[in-house]
């Protein structure tokens, strides 16, 4: 293991997080994922010793992390707002921690390409830049451990997804082990190679992101991560601004993602699917698959349907739909749902 | 100084559940009539006292009516106008650069030098500057523990009380009016400060 960290922490008069977290050797990114106030920020600050835990311990390579004061840890913390000094140049910014090497500054400065903005005040970047200073700061120290506090949150939705895919290339270039705190489950699938889903305090689930979304083992998870179809795609065609995809042995089409890459994360939210008996004759729809139903799980007023449509799609439904359509597993269905409906996530980058 | 600082910086971060208690014996000498404080100040410092004692038995003489005494006194008195504004402001540093400093390696004290102080400037030059105005003004106090020893112990509003006693009107006229104009300019630089209106003014807003 990694990182262990097993802990209680209790607030005055609310909800207490109990939490005993194991993140794996080969796991380079941890999503640690969960709505706000399911605590996760909480481990995280455990994790960094910026909070103490009422009870518990916290073992990372083997070194007992407990009762270490935070400067004594070798973490990287990224701050949501990146908490740069606002009295300090971007290049004090950045050398604060490294006991005056400067070599190391500029390294890490071309790293994240803030070499041309050393001399300005925080103030003047955008908020792009903030995030790669802030970055640059925590890397100069050379630490062993990276603690990402929703590192996305402080963007705007247009610069979010440029910067999603840069920190992702960052975050794998950079072979130091990452957790991530985040609510967003884009982030979580495109930035994650194991996850750790919260809510209420509790960890609920732990898995590769892909499995957690599919395979969603609480209604709670299933609520947090929004979406339970994810599944692999190859690109066949992109015309017309609809890309028609190769999913299992099935093909599916999507609006077009206006990138060049080849392989995707296809992510279907289950309220987006449609089941049907027979083929529909005419619909705005573009994706109607045949397929058989594996299995029926009922939800609170809902039910769950999972499909075999040459891969596994996950529909919800009312309980009236399941008794007029005569859902059972066995049963012949269509799954409809727009191109629209189908999200696109680059894989691997 | 030297006291003020770090007392601030401990009413502002301590999270010790009987810091009220220590917050209230800073906070007394604004309430107390300084004649009160002083007489305690002369009773503490006096031959009697343990501490007047030793003083006595390193310096070869007493406290009271010394200049070093009125000194001590002073500082007591001032402290109050030294350590509120200091802690508020050290209390209203973003507490997230205080914890990023601590994640990248740096001690509690060099997070004080280094973060801490640069963002609370205003507030640290205010208490500096309104504890030392404030001494400046003092009476009651000063004339408890320092007596009134012409060029040892004697200040400004005392001299002017003495030259009022004798008649010498125009003379507590000049010194009144010297004290006037430099309160005065005190108070435009706290209140200027706090606007930040001086040199480094652009740089501290957040």
């Amino acid at each position: 293991m990694l990182l262990t960290a097993d802990i209680e922490k209790k607030f005055q008069g609310g909800v207490g997080v109990q939490a005993d977290l194991r993140v794996p050797d080969n796991a380079a990114i941890t999503i640690l994922f969960g709505p706000s106030g399911s605590g996760k920020t909480t481990i995280l600050r455990c994790i960094s010793g910026l909070e103490k835990p009422t009870a518990g311990k916290i073992v990372f390579k083997e070194r007992d992390w407990t009762n270490l004061p935070p400067q004594r840890r070798p973490v990287g913390f990224l701050f949501q707002d990146y908490a740069l000094f606002p009295h300090l140049r971007v290049r004090e910014n950045i050398a604060y921690g490294t006991r005056g090497r400067m070599e190391i500054v500029d390294r890490v400065a071309a790293m994240l390409k803030v070499s041309d903005v050393l001399d300005r005040n925080p103030r003047e970047l955008s908020g792009g830049q903030q995030q790669r200073v802030a970055l640059a700061r925590v890397l100069a120290r050379e630490p062993e451990l990276l603690l990402l506090d929703e590192p996305l949150s402080a963007l705007d939705a247009a610069t979010r997804d440029h910067v999603r895919s840069e920190l992702a290339q960052l975050l794998r270039s950079l072979r130091i082990p990452a957790i991530v705190v985040t609510h967003d489950w884009v982030d979580a699938l495109t930035l994650g190679d194991w996850m750790i889903v919260m809510a209420g305090g509790r960890i609920l689930q732990t898995g590769p992101p892909q499995e957690v979304f599919t395979r969603p083992q609480h209604r709670e998870v299933a609520a947090a991560v929004g979406v339970e179809t994810v599944a692999t795609a190859r690109l066949l065609t992109r015309a017309g601004g609809v890309a028609m995809l190769e999913v299992g042995s099935a093909q599916l089409a999507a609006a077009d993602p206006g990138t060049d890459n080849m392989e995707f994360y296809v992510c279907i939210r289950s309220e987006d699917v449609t089941l049907e008996k027979g083929r529909a004759q005419q619909s705005s729809a573009r994706n109607h698959l045949r397929g058989t139903v594996l299995a029926v799980v009922p939800v609170g007023v809902l039910t769950r349907v999972i499909v075999d449509v040459g891969f596994e799609l996950v529909a919800l439904v009312t309980r009236q739909a399941v008794e007029d359509l005569q859902l059972a597993a066995g049963a012949e269905v269509f799954a409809v749902f727009k191109a629209s409906a189908v999200h696109l996530i680059v894989k691997g980058i | 100084m030297l006291i003020g600082l770090p007392l601030s910086y401990w009413v502002a971060f301590s999270k010790w559940r009987w810091k009220f208690f220590v917050e209230a014996v800073v906070a007394l000498p604004l309430v107390l009539p300084p004649t009160v404080l002083g007489f305690y100040v002369l009773i503490a410092l006096g031959p009697q006292s343990p501490v007047g004692r030793w003083y006595e038995s390193i310096a070869g003489h007493g406290l009271p009516f010394t200049f070093e005494g009125l000194v001590i006194a002073s500082v007591l008195y001032s402290l109050p106008f030294a350590v509120q504004p200091i802690a508020a402001a050290f209390g209203s540093v973003d507490r997230k650069l205080i914890e990023a400093s601590w994640m990248l390696g740096v001690s509690n004290s060099g997070t004080f030098f280094r973060v801490i102080v640069p963002q609370s400037w205003a507030g640290v030059m205010t208490g500096l500057i309104l504890s030392f105005a404030h001494t400046l003004g003092e009476f009651g106090v000063v004339l408890m523990v320092g007596g009134n020893i012409p060029g040892v112990t004697r200040t400004l509003s005392i001299d002017i009380y003495d030259q009022v006693q004798g008649l010498n009107y125009s003379s507590a006229a000049v010194t009144s009016a010297v004290l006037l104009a430099l309160s005065f300019v005190i108070l435009c630089t706290v209140y200027g400060l706090n606007r930040k209106v001086w040199f480094f003014a652009a740089d501290r807003r957040h």
